[in-house]
């Protein structure tokens, strides 16, 4: 299990709501003042759990891409949708759990080093084709990109070494174009 | 996570590019913008409060008088004298504030116009574009403040923009489940100038309700309505807001089918109809009540399955099969699973529902309803006291349904939902969701400058009379026939009605010490009588209603402590209903009936309310 929660909500309330069903949410919103928040603050507002949120611009200026990971039973699901669906800002509402996706998430952490464990470090940074990206001599940063799997995995090999500080993204998603047999 | 916006740019959102040049398209500042948007689309009436943000704004008001101002005298007054308009006429009620403590004051009144579903469109100054964030004299972030109480708002950062997001105001505010939209204006945007050219028609990619139902689902119900013998409609406002009450009847007629109203919906089905079930929830009648809970299939129509009328939400209609219809999906299905869900406009949709089904065989079923309604009619004892209920059942009497009643929150709205006989829509303005006292007075206020054809009454009681009661000065001023009653018991009756029943008596803060209401109307210039005795009810409202000369006030002083029954307490069910003590009858047909005591042991072995 990974012992670094991806968690920016307050109302995640912390190990009831992990038996549920994890949905990653695709969302296509108007690049507009606030829509971001408008997003975030329904989450807020009617007590959803967020994992994760990332938004960033897509292929047309005027369009942002919104990935949540949420958890909730379908009974929860489906209001989330609705919701999301209601807001004037949202163009498009695609819950991915169910079809094929490609989705990434990226972590930057740098750890605690010795001139002892550094081989090891890197060791392991190759297993998950991590990047070094800076080094000191008393630390490492290793860049790692991957399913949340992996990443949850690297930081959980990582962390005996002693985690001094670590950024992730959260996860970004697409949905696969074949979907089921090609 | 990483967040990029940028400014509004005037070309988005799939606008038709060839606009209609309404001015010929001449240069105009924001404020005369502001002016000729308002003209464009038709308002009549706006209610308003100027200050250093807006004064731009009043400036292009002074001297023109298509666009009538009222000025109220708190911005609150003016949200909710908004919503009474809008609610009286289906026509979009405006709002002008300023920034700062203008625009906070219209937050009850927004709240309230998105819980109940009214178009309202709020302007508010703001302070100049860079003096955002910088802390100004009456900044306030009010986008922020009401993001959540919207159904959509704006800040325009762009004069380019301005007519656009108006024209966006208002289409948004009155189409698909109507809702406040507010538009915040700073005061440079609004003195600089481009030329003026109001677009025809709306367009948005993200916004398009849906307003035909399925087909394929309307079948279905039509399909499940034919195998029923215990039907039930339960209506609410968007039956009003769709203004499809002669569909409704056409329905109930046409399958012989029971019809209970929310409080919203009151008055979308004529309650002078064997039919009617009259209102069901926490104060609705028993046998709507009971009728709803032994129904095999139910029938939902622009209603929202709300706590104050499911009770215990999993033994609401828990033997019936559900359709439910309504404009917003995200209602369908959010507290009670629905068997058939259609989406979409309740006129258009009832208009095809209709041409598929058929008679049912509910001669048994309605049998049955009418021996409840005998059992357990919804009726009061007249005492030697004025009661509340005597003052609102002879209101009722003497309009006979021509009158348009506001009411505010608390006892004597549950009393004017079940004495008064409502047989027109737009015939009862009320706030349900929020349930927002203060709310008569300026709503009743605002339905007068929409309605002329019938007299408009407010109704109160002496605790939310006080709320807005500066609102008397606009009434006076403007010299409105508003019929003014409010009925006196010296307590927050709501409340201490709980406190008795089920906080052991224990009346903290309810009692309430009042000035003498009479000598405040008379010193806002409103003639005012007070009313003591039953026999002078009737001859008072009488002759208030024949008065037309301007505002009239009468106090009612009733009884200070009585019940509003029956009664299904919060998350109870209908077996924990409680009806009258006053005319409980022991044994009825073999039914057990639910007493009082009953009720409270029920909530001494469980006492959590919602």
């Amino acid at each position: 299990m990974p012992q670094i929660q991806v968690s920016h909500s307050a109302q995640s309330n912390g190990n009831g709501e992990l038996h549920l069903q994890k949905h990653t949410i695709s969302i296509l919103v108007e690049n507009k003042y606030g829509a971001f928040i408008r997003i975030a603050g329904l989450f807020a507002a009617k007590g959803y759990n967020l994992e994760s949120i990332t938004v960033g611009p897509t292929e047309e200026e005027d369009i942002s891409r919104m990935t949540i990971v949420t958890r909730g039973d379908d009974f929860v699901m489906e209001q989330i949708v609705k919701q999301l669906n209601r807001l004037i800002d949202t163009i498009t509402v695609l819950d991915l759990t169910f079809e094929s996706f490609v989705e990434r998430d990226l972590v930057l952490v740098k750890i605690n080093t010795s001139p002892e464990t550094r081989s090891e470090i890197i060791q392991i940074s190759e297993i998950f084709q991590a990047k070094v990206v800076d080094i000191s001599p008393r630390t490492l940063t290793l860049e790692a990109t991957g399913s949340q799997q992996k990443v949850d995995a690297i930081i959980m090999m990582l962390k005996p070494f002693g985690i001094k500080e670590l950024a992730r993204t959260g996860r970004v998603a697409l949905k696969r174009e074949f979907q089921g047999d090609v | 996570m990483f967040v990029h916006e940028q400014s509004l740019k005037s070309q988005r959102n799939g606008f038709p590019q060839s606009k209609q040049v309404m001015q010929g398209g001449k240069e105009m500042t924001g404020s005369e913008i502001f002016i000729q948007c308002l003209i464009a689309e038709g308002v009549e009436v706006v209610f308003g409060y100027p200050g250093g943000a807006n004064i731009g704004i009043y400036d292009a008001l002074y001297g023109q008088s298509t666009i009538k101002h009222i000025l109220v005298r708190h911005e609150q007054g003016a949200t909710h004298a908004a919503e009474g308009y809008a609610k009286a006429t289906g026509k979009p009620g405006v709002v002008l504030v300023t920034s700062g403590p203008g625009a906070t004051n219209t937050v009850t009144g927004i709240a309230d116009a998105l819980m109940d579903s009214i178009p309202i469109v709020v302007f508010t100054g703001q302070v100049p574009l860079k003096l955002i964030g910088n802390d100004a004299f009456q900044e306030i972030d009010i986008v922020g403040i009401t993001r959540p109480i919207t159904k959509h708002n704006y800040l325009v950062r762009d004069i380019r923009d301005l007519a656009k997001t108006i024209k966006e105001a208002f289409y948004i505010a009155t189409s698909g489940r109507p809702g406040p939209v507010l538009v915040d204006l700073p005061k440079d945007i609004m003195a600089q100038k481009t030329v003026f050219e109001y677009p025809e028609r709306v367009e948005l990619r993200t916004y398009k309700p849906v307003l035909d139902g399925h087909m394929m689902m309307i079948k279905k119900a039509a399909e499940v309505i034919s195998q029923s013998s215990r039907p039930v409609l339960y209506v609410g406002g968007g039956v009003i807001n769709s203004n499809a009450s002669d569909e409704l009847r056409e329905l109930a007629e046409k399958l012989k089918c029971p019809v209970t109203t929310t409080l919203h919906g009151l008055g979308s089905f004529p309650e002078d109809n064997p039919l009617s079930l009259g209102m069901l929830g926490m104060h609705g009648t028993w046998y709507s009540n009971i009728a709803v809970s032994k129904c095999d299939v139910l029938i939902a129509i622009g209603a929202r399955f709300d706590d104050r009328v499911t009770g215990k939400v999993e033994s609401f209609a828990s033997e019936a099969k559900k359709i439910h219809i309504d404009i917003d999906p995200a209602v369908i299905g959010k507290n009670v699973p629905v068997d058939v869900p259609i989406v979409g406009d309740v006129k258009r949709i009832l208009t095809r529902l209709n041409e598929l089904v058929s008679p049912l065989k509910t001669e048994e079923w309605l049998n049955t309803i009418s021996e409840w309604k005998q059992e357990h009619p919804l009726r009061y004892e007249q005492k030697k006291e004025l009661r509340a209920q005597d003052v609102i059942q002879t209101i009722g009497k003497v309009t006979k349904g021509n009158a348009v009643v506001v009411t505010d929150v608390g006892q004597h709205q549950m009393w004017s939902a079940q004495f008064i006989n409502w047989l027109h829509p737009r015939s009862l303005i009320s706030s349900g969701g929020l349930g927002t006292m203060g709310f008569s007075l300026p709503a009743a206020m605002g339905a007068s400058f929409g309605r002329k054809d019938v007299p408009v009454i407010s109704i109160s009681g002496d605790g939310g009379f006080q709320m807005n009661i500066q609102e008397l000065a606009t009434v006076v001023e403007h010299n409105i026939p508003l019929k003014i009653f409010v009925i006196n018991n010296g307590y927050l009756g709501m409340v201490r009605q709980w406190q008795e029943l089920f906080w052991q008596k224990r009346y903290s803060h309810v009692k309430l010490s009042n000035p003498d209401f009479v000598k405040v109307a008379e010193a806002y210039g409103c003639p005012a009588s007070r009313v003591t005795h039953p026999s002078e009810a009737e001859q008072s409202i009488r002759q208030a209603m024949e008065y037309n000369d301007g505002p009239v006030f009468i106090e009612f002083v009733v009884a200070e402590e009585d019940n509003v029954f029956p009664m299904l307490p919060a998350g109870k069910t209908v077996d924990d209903m409680l009806d009258n003590p006053e005319l409980f009858l022991p044994q009825t047909n073999g039914r057990t009936m639910f007493t009082l005591e009953k009720g409270k042991e029920n909530y001494a072995a469980n006492p959590s309310f919602a």
